[in-house]
């Protein structure tokens, strides 16, 4: 019973194997895909490891204080390297296997020619609050 | 009302409708619509007036078994399909309260099954044995209550075909309940002192030192969650805390059950954590422990149960009975690949004095931390260690007083 944060990039992750931009492929193509990913959750919710998934715009701006009195200083100097972050799913697992195996799954949704886009999807453990057994030293 | 005495009900309500006909799951609905029933209809505050109109209050668990097994008929009368069983089940007169101990046992039995995965059998245990609600259990375990739902009907369905008089094993449901105990607490239950209360029911239902074992061990670690955390929610380390908000009853409670189980010459993994757990809540300060006597249990418990983990804690009390060396040296057969190695190897060289070392290994400890409170607790450390190299290289002239 953990909880694992589960992260799709626009950008920012090593190119997948099936690497062809979205727009190229076929509508049905794409509909294929956004059926999987649509399976894919219910599926989790029926197996009770589902907890959220949202997508996100491809625009994100990064924010700073700038000083008392000043706004913000809005998208700083990463303009052409950041990351981003295209959406995620959060899943409460029995293990780290478990984990493992649903993000290949997840990996494996289809895309251009049908066939599965083998993209990287990051996998993160969520850092729970402190269980009450454990007594540190 | 109270709730407390729903949720210790549940389980002898629910074991009376299954040994009635009632299938696992169906059972499980009505008894929960019977407790909702219960908080709607049941008098806030037991008093005389309420007490003379024949009230819950004065039979809580035949009212229970009556509106349970009410709602169980109408359901089952509600589905066409089942109708010829429903005949079946209503010309049979329903037998008297069978033996409820004896019950509540298959029932803890069959929540823990082993075809559950163990998020599965924590759910089920929860809400068929500890009566909780699923939106209870969706807020405790932070997920969505549609999640809990999901979970708990899909256990419902794997044990269905499990015969409710198949003998279990004790060990799958301590299991359970030591991962119960094991979680923090959000939502509105506290699930360490769920646990607490249905290990005891368990260790009432059946006569095991391993369930006194569990109990105890429980009881042990709970009396001191008190002092564990500072208002911050910070972690206090079990040398710096406040033995005096420590709950003096729960840990009498919990020797006295561990001493019970101990006299039985049965000894399991669970009475081997007690007896540490014991030989710390005994010692009236931090350096009055008795660590010669910890190691030695964790000798037993490591022969016990094999555990890489087991041999990490024995290496931290060989460092406290013996000397950081001696820690150290136990410490380096063991693979540092282990959680908590690293936080183990800090602290055990900065009792040997190698400052630098133990502040290099706490921020690297830190870095793995599974949880905030333990990343922020180990931070603190590395940044403490930190401050006073920089303190004394900055003031070499001046003598190192502590």
């Amino acid at each position: 019973m953990a909880k694992y944060l589960l992260l799709k990039h626009y950008r920012g992750a090593p190119a997948a194997v099936n690497d062809v931009p979205m727009d190229r492929w076929t509508p049905e193509e794409i509909s294929a895909h956004v059926r999987y990913m649509n399976d894919f959750a219910a599926r989790l919710e029926k197996t009770g490891e589902f907890v959220d998934g949202q997508a996100l715009a491809p625009e994100g701006t990064w924010v700073r204080y700038d000083g008392e009195g000043r706004p913000p200083v809005t998208d700083g100097p990463f303009a052409e390297t950041k990351d981003l972050i295209a959406g995620w799913m959060v899943i409460d697992v029995d293990s780290y296997e478990r984990a493992v195996e649903l993000a290949g799954e997840l990996s494996a949704a289809p895309g251009a020619g049908g066939k599965p886009i083998h993209e990287w999807l990051e996998l993160r453990p969520f850092l729970a609050a402190a269980p009450t057994i454990t007594e540190c030293h | 009302m109270d709730e407390a005495l729903l949720r210790s009900l549940t389980p002898s309500v629910l074991a009376i409708l299954v040994r009635r006909g009632a299938d696992f799951a169906a059972a499980e609905d009505a008894v929960q619509d019977a407790l909702v029933e219960a908080l709607r209809v049941w008098p806030a505050d037991p008093s005389p007036s309420s007490s003379s109109r024949g009230d819950p209050m004065r039979d809580p668990k035949g009212w229970l078994v009556t509106v349970a097994w009410r709602r169980f008929l109408d359901a089952t009368r509600a589905d066409a399909a089942r109708r010829r069983r429903e005949d079946r089940v209503e010309e049979e007169p329903a037998p008297g309260p069978a033996p409820a101990v004896d019950d509540t046992l298959q029932l803890y039995f069959l929540c823990a099954h082993p075809s559950l995965t163990p998020s599965s059998a924590v759910a089920l245990t929860l809400r068929a044995v500890g009566g909780l609600t699923t939106r209870q259990i969706a807020e405790a375990y932070l997920v969505p209550e549609a999640t809990m739902a999901q979970r708990i009907s899909r256990a419902k369905r794997t044990v269905s075909g499990v015969r409710f008089d198949q003998p279990g094993d004790v060990a799958t449901v301590l299991r359970v309940l030591y991962l119960v105990f094991n979680e923090g607490y959000s939502g509105d239950v506290d699930l360490a002192a769920e646990a607490i209360r249905l290990t005891r029911q368990l260790a009432a239902a059946i006569d095991h030192p391993e369930v006194a074992g569990l109990l105890a061990l429980m009881l042990l670690h709970h009396a001191r969650r008190a002092a564990r955390t500072a208002p911050d929610g910070s972690l206090v380390p079990l040398a710096e805390q406040d033995r005096g908000r420590w709950d003096t009853e729960s840990i009498a409670e919990g020797v006295e059950i561990l001493q019970a189980a101990l006299a039985r010459d049965r000894l399991g993994e669970f009475q081997a954590q007690a007896a540490i757990a014991a030989l710390h809540a005994d010692a009236p300060t931090a350096e009055e422990t008795d660590w010669v006597q910890i190691v030695e249990w964790y000798d037993e418990l490591a022969r016990l149960t094999d555990s890489p983990v087991v041999r990490l804690n024995r290496a931290v009390a060989v460092g406290e009975a013996d000397g950081p060396r001696a820690g150290l040296a136990a410490l380096a057969a063991l693979d540092d690949s282990l959680p908590r190695h690293t936080a183990v190897a800090a602290y055990l060289h900065e009792r040997d004095g190698d400052l630098a070392t133990a502040a290099r290994l706490y921020a690297e400890a830190a870095q793995k931390a599974p949880n905030l409170a333990e990343r922020d607790h180990l931070t603190r450390q590395a940044a403490r260690l930190n401050a006073q190299g920089e303190e004394r290289s900055s003031s070499p002239v001046q003598d190192e007083s502590p």
